[in-house]
């Protein structure tokens, strides 16, 4: 057991062709990429079949990617016009995410690697939202400070290498950022994932309409938890403040709401961020996850990086969200580093530590 | 060559045959750890009977029921295998494969019961050859049994099923027999969950105070 599949003998290849595959949560993504150049991002989503239940229910999840596995792959090869002989490498999310999730996407690439004799590489999936910016913008400055906000993740990371090297600097102590979105987009009737419905309702609203608390940003807080995040006081006081409206009677206002619970979030993230990177004496920034899909976090984080000549890098919001493509990306960096793949013995690891880049 | 697993038991087993029979098994019964042990498993019974997956011309997988997790690791395995080789993959059902290996050891007139947990089992009963009854999920005490009892649910539930004898769980050396010989029905590679999802719809939002 634990015998490593046929590895490099041949010097790393440098635009290596790579399948990715990204099983986390509710997403069957499918991504293959050529060095930097994203060839097929195909994703097949359970999200509707999650929403009335209002947040991803594990097991409905892991069905879903074993029906969509085949096709999307399928679906994937089609779009690139390659067949599956010609990739150089599978790479997968080995963690972290729903435990069950994970498991069919890494069998899936087991059995890939197996199959076509290509060496397997199981990456971390929040590795691979930084990498994936190499398709969009090409290769990662280095060193570069991250900000990763998704549905599961808050982190401040420092990467001097993606494949080798990434560092926290800070993370949520409660909720994540996009799970604070879809929490009170629940509150204001809004449909599941919230993110892009709060996005679009704030586009209406006032962010300064109501003053929400911004966490862990007071002079005391800042002392411990500079680089933290916390997200629970504010949905809470947003949770409060439509409550309060209802008893009273009057209507919510949804825009208002949405504005300025959005305002709050995207404060404290680029203020967080830019700092991290000002004191690290980083001058690139890099927005990653799906909340860095949101239209405010991008403007704000730019009007504060810039004058400290700060440059920041954001992926196309369809690369933001989960996707295979970001697993390819992180993939094809590890061939062309000559990074030594996985074992068949792979384990899926539902709370691998971000520090640990691949598996 | 005909490569059989079966992961929806807490056992991994995996065998290869060559047409006229079984040249390399590998069983593990390390529960909970199917992602880890089946290609592994894959890879050494091919290494054993010095075979490629080149050499492979069909592919047969347990299909359950079974606990979901470790069943889907063997479905997805032989989806993807069979994708990148250009394979046939038969479906079995697990239950099958142990009242096959329960058969030759002695009466095919039996009831084969495994862990579904939650204090109920998986069920199927067989007599003159074939499933007659089930698979279905039921709780111990319920259970209508046919003939003589076999399977892990014997030892899990003694109370339930005294007597209980026979394979605790299904091995792919015989179901790789049974489906070269054709002594089995061969179903999709489809999963029996026979169970629908846990999940509960959420009520209003709670009130803050
Ligand atoms: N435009 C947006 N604004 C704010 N949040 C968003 C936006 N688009 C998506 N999100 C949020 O991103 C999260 C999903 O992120 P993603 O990286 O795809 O998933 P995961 O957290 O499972 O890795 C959800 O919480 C969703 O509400
Ligand atoms: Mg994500």
């Amino acid at each position: 057991m634990g015998r490593t599949l046929p590895a490099w003998h041949d010097p790393p290849v440098s635009s290596p062709l790579v399948l990715g595959i990204e099983t986390s949560c509710d997403e069957t993504g499918v991504g293959l990429v050529r060095g930097h150049e994203l060839l097929a991002d195909a994703v097949a989503s359970s999200v509707d079949e999650h929403a009335r239940f209002g947040g991803v229910v594990p097991e409905v999840a892991s069905r879903a990617h074993l029906e969509a596995m085949v096709p999307t792959v399928e679906r994937a090869c089609a779009t690139a016009g390659v067949r599956l002989d010609d990739v150089d490498a599978i790479a997968v999310t080995a963690g972290p995410g729903l435990a069950g999730a994970l498991l069919v996407g890494v069998a899936a690439a087991k059995s890939l690697a197996l199959g076509l004799g290509k060496p397997l590489y199981g990456v971390n999936h929040l590795a691979a939202h930084v990498a994936v910016d190499q398709l969009e913008h090409g290769a990662l400055p280095d060193p570069c400070l991250a900000l990763l906000v998704s549905g599961g993740h808050s982190s401040l990371l420092r990467v001097a290498d993606v494949t080798t090297s990434v560092e926290p600097l800070g993370s949520t102590i409660d909720d994540a950022a996009g799970e604070a979105f879809d929490k009170v987009a629940r509150l204001l009737g809004l449909p599941f994932p919230g993110g892009p419905h709060i996005d679009r309702a704030a586009r209406s609203g006032s962010s300064v309409a109501i003053d929400f608390p911004r966490g862990l940003s007071s002079r005391r807080d800042l002392e411990r938890h500079r680089f933290d995040f916390s997200f629970s006081g504010l949905k809470t006081a947003v949770a409060r403040w439509v409550q309060a409206r209802e008893d009273s009677g009057e209507p919510v206002p949804v825009a208002d709401v949405a504005a300025s619970f959005q305002e709050a979030v995207c404060d404290v993230l680029s203020r967080k961020a830019v700092d991290a990177a000002v004191s690290q004496g980083i001058d690139d920034v890099l927005l990653g996850g799906g909340v860095a899909a949101n239209s405010r976090l991008r403007v704000i984080t730019e009007e504060r990086a810039t004058p400290h000549g700060i440059r920041v890098r954001v992926p196309r919001p369809g690369l933001c969200t989960d996707n295979g493509a970001m697993v390819a990306a992180l993939g094809a960096e590890m061939v062309a580093r000559g990074r030594a793949p996985s074992a068949l013995d792979l384990p899926a690891d539902s709370s691998m530590p971000v520090q640990q880049v691949s598996a | 060559m005909l490569l059989a697993f079966d992961t929806a038991t807490s056992r991994v087993t995996v065998a290869l045959h060559d047409g006229d029979r079984v040249v390399a098994a590998y069983d593990a019964d390390e529960a909970m750890r199917h992602g880890e042990m089946l290609a592994p498993g894959i890879e050494r019974v091919l290494a054993e009977a010095g075979a490629t997956v080149a050499d492979l011309d069909g592919v047969a997988v347990g299909v359950g029921p079974g606990p979901f997790t470790g069943l889907r690791v063997g479905l997805v395995t032989a989806r993807m295998l069979a994708l990148t080789r250009g394979l046939a993959v038969h479906g079995v059902c697990t239950l099958d494969v142990i009242a096959a290996e329960a058969a030759r050891e002695g009466g095919d007139e039996l009831t084969v019961v495994t862990d579904a947990r939650r204090k109920e089992v998986y069920l199927a009963s067989y007599g003159g050859g074939r499933r007659v009854w089930g698979p279905e999920v039921v709780r111990p005490e319920d259970a209508r049994l046919h003939g003589r009892v076999v399977g892990r649910g014997g030892a899990l539930y003694p109370d339930a099923f005294p007597g209980a004898t026979g394979p605790e769980h299904p091995s792919a050396a015989v179901m790789a027999e049974v489906v070269q010989g054709g002594e089995v029905e061969l179903l999709p590679a489809e999963p029996l969950y026979l169970r629908r999802p846990d999940a509960a719809e959420p009520g209003r939002p709670k009130r803050v105070s």
